[in-house]
């Protein structure tokens, strides 16, 4: 009974340190709520306005209306028209465009008498993923072209005698907003609550209020739960959110169970509290706190598959990345979003979490009293 | 001057002092980048390698046959060979393999009777970006096989209109190529804006500020003071990213060093500005640590062009993304490293980078006032 008193004073402490100052009041809800929309729309493989432009020397009937498919794709927007070859380097080298269609001059004349043809295509590789995508599109609408050429009778030729069949499935019209935006929500919390508890602890050494914290009738569990509870509740509020504008505002299917989300996202806070506790627990000063925590975040993020699949690292990196965290509430986030998994298929990706903060929690808590001052 | 000489002295032995005592600042200018460029040099990576996929295929024929051979052989992929579907379906559930290519029971009698043959390709699409790769992957495979053919005489004559297709500055679409530089100007935000975002309002926190305003420092001499130290951990943490991007990663630099000393410069200057001014304006150090890493940072990660592409972004994000000066920088040492001095890129994000510089460093210089109250 005494204990718990004490924790809830300590929990109330906390809060009101958070709370009392408008500025942090702020910074704990709005900036990750208007994150959460910019960088949804911002996070997306999904190509729209690529820049074209147009070095077309034939000037026919037949290299427009391949040039009208283009356009009609979506994908593309026109930067301009070429007139020769030193416009298009310099088109391409100034980023005007990022692809040029170059139509030779007999283009039409070869078509109509039967001899194959070839359309030059450059793209700019500054961004590789970009030039890659574009290109295998424009090929695309080149076999639509094709297929329209033999239909109009145009050309007389054997039809292609493969064809290719695709489809695909979880995510037919393959957006990636969808994967991305899933998952999204788990990491603008985490950044929320480890710079909450990364700086909770040095801040209070660097103030010098952590001695009295020391010398109060609290035992070091009490004080772990009281700093932890602050950040599990903002993360969990922020996660929430992201959660709901992620199905409501980005129509991200929601095939899951709710419980099984929230089971997830407390998991996962309880594992990050105890890597920003720790953080917090070795730092003397608010910009080693605030430093520590990045030299967790950057790589946790880089290397969780947010934005790069783990599958495409080198084997002995994704041992090493057995240990992140954030790994899997990523997977764990995207099952239940995409592919509606329960609790019990979510498990496999939770245990290890428990596992990383049955580790961290207590070591932090060990280090109150023993990290030299 | 002189006096003005003293003054820089002092206050500049004093700040690298402060650097110098404190590990935590010499670790995020020197070691992080370093940690960073090998996450990034070996975790980012667009470019899908041993792709577990998935063959369904009764046909022994020959046909069939050279056709998988053709899948065996890619970099690309990682075969499966299973009996029929159910087993295929079951193995993309399980996450096993990320694609399903059927062949029909007579592909190889379809094709030597001269009818289409149809080349089934399920893909897992949970992950975009990977469908799409693995699907482009497939095309080239089967398109390349057919080509084969025909330059064989196998099959009838190829289609009317073919593509050749060519990637500028970057031939083999390497991403590493691409993400690399990308993350030099991260690592200067870091070091711009996460490092420089504490330093005043500290002073302010701690009360060190009014024995600063008690002193004959004005406030130029301040902000210099700040400025200088960081800026050159900054160049040293860039420096040494370039050094360690060109030799252990083998990514091209193709520009000139005085370009990128100059333009990397002035983006050094910009970020510091911001966080110099974060630093003064909100006097909180927690605050100023939230700030810098939701203006800061994460723009620079989402908003900048290092991963995401910004044209496929809806206009309003495009807007926004102008205010961010990491774009800019960006955009620069993609060309820098893989196009070379192209100017026409150059000196435009260059510009507008030093009008940043100029407007953030000058709104500081106007927060620090010499005045207790805020």
């Amino acid at each position: 009974m005494q204990a718990l008193r004490r924790i809830l004073a300590l929990v109330i402490k906390e809060f009101v340190t958070i709370l009392k100052d408008p500025k942090s009041r702020f910074v704990i809800i709005g900036p990750p709520i208007i994150q959460f929309f910019v960088f949804g729309y911002a996070a997306t493989y999904d190509l729209e306005n690529v820049r074209y432009a147009v070095f077309d020397e034939s000037r026919s009937v037949l290299s427009r209306q391949l040039l009208s498919k283009v356009e009609g794709a979506g994908m593309f927007r026109l930067s301009g028209y070429l007139d020769d070859d030193k416009q298009l380097t310099e088109s391409i080298n100034s980023e005007e465009a990022r692809l040029v269609i170059h139509i030779g001059p007999e283009f039409e004349k070869k078509l109509r008498s039967s001899q194959p043809v070839e359309v030059q295509v450059i793209a700019d590789g500054r961004n590789p993923n970009v030039a890659l995508i574009a290109l295998g599109y424009f090929g695309t609408i080149v076999e639509q072209f094709n297929r329209e050429l033999m239909q109009q009778g145009v050309v007389q030729r054997d039809g292609p005698a493969l064809q290719l069949v695709e489809r695909s499935w979880f995510n037919g019209n393959l957006r990636s907003r969808w994967f991305i935006v899933s998952a999204l929500g788990g990491i603008i919390s985490m950044v929320v609550v480890i710079i909450l508890t990364s700086l909770s602890v040095s801040r209070e050494r660097e103030f010098g209020t952590f001695d009295q914290l020391l010398v109060a009738p609290f035992t070091p569990l009490e004080i772990l739960i009281g700093k932890s509870l602050p950040g599990i509740v903002f993360g969990m509020l922020d996660a929430l959110i992201f959660s709901a504008g992620a199905v409501y505002w980005f129509s991200v299917p929601f095939r899951g169970t709710v419980t099984a989300l929230v089971v997830a996202l407390l998991c996962f806070l309880i594992t990050i509290v105890g890597v920003g506790l720790l953080v917090s627990s070795l730092s003397m000063t608010m910009q080693q706190g605030l430093l520590g925590s990045f030299l967790f975040i950057m790589p946790a993020v880089t290397l969780s598959g947010l934005a790069t699949p783990i599958e495409n690292m080198p084997l002995w990196l994704q041992r090493a990345d057995l240990i992140n965290p954030v790994q899997y509430i990523i997977i764990a986030l995207r099952n239940i979003f995409l592919e509606g998994a329960d609790l019990s298929m979510t498990w496999p990706y939770l245990w290890p979490l428990l596992l990383i903060a049955s580790v961290t929690l207590p070591l932090s808590a060990w280090l109150f009293r023993h990290r030299a001052v | 001057m002189i006096l003005f000489l003293m003054r820089m002295r002092g206050i500049l032995k004093k700040e690298a002092l402060q650097i110098l005592r404190d590990p935590s600042s010499i670790a995020l200018a020197l070691v992080m980048p370093l940690l960073l460029l090998f996450i990034f040099g070996y975790g980012v990576n667009l470019d899908a390698e041993h792709v577990p996929i998935a063959i369904v295929s009764d046909d022994r024929g020959e046909m069939a046959q050279d056709l998988i051979a053709r899948f065996e052989l890619s970099p690309h992929f990682e075969l499966y060979q299973v009996k029929n579907e159910l087993e295929a379906e079951s193995l993309i559930l399980s996450r096993d393999v990320d694609a399903i290519v059927r062949l029909q029971d007579d592909f190889s009698s379809q094709l030597l009777r001269g009818e289409q043959a149809p080349v089934q390709l399920i893909v897992n699409g949970i992950d975009a970006n990977r469908a799409r790769l693995i699907q482009g992957y497939v095309r080239n495979i089967v398109s390349n096989w057919s080509r084969m053919r025909q330059e064989r005489g196998e099959a009838g004559a190829g289609p009317p209109v073919s593509v050749s297709q060519r990637i500028w500055f970057n031939e083999g679409a390497e991403s590493r190529n691409f993400m690399i530089p990308g993350l030099i100007t991260l690592i200067m935000t870091l070091i711009g804006i996460l490092l420089t975002a504490l330093v005043i309002a500290r002073e302010w926190e701690r009360g060190t500020m009014e024995a600063m305003l008690v002193t004959p420092l004005r406030r130029v001499d301040i902000l210099l003071g700040k400025i200088i130290p960081y800026y050159i951990l900054g160049m040293l943490g860039m420096g040494m990213s370039v050094v360690v991007a060109v030799t252990v990663f083998q990514v091209p630099f193709r520009g000139s060093i005085t370009a990128l000393l100059l333009l990397s410069s002035l983006f050094m200057l910009a970020s510091l500005g911001f966080g110099l001014l974060l630093s003064a304006a909100i006097r909180i150090q927690f605050v100023a640590a939230q700030i810098s890493i939701v203006a800061g940072f994460l723009p620079a990660f989402f908003l900048s062009g290092l991963i995401f592409d910004l044209d496929s972004t809806p206009p309003v994000i495009q807007i926004v993304s102008h205010i961010v000066p990491a774009k800019y920088f960006v955009t620069i040492s993609h060309t820098l490293f893989m196009a070379g001095d192209i100017w026409s890129v150059l000196l435009p994000n260059g510009l507008v980078l030093a009008a940043m510089a100029v407007i953030f460093l000058g709104l500081a210089y106007r927060k620090i006032s010499k005045r207790l109250e805020g």
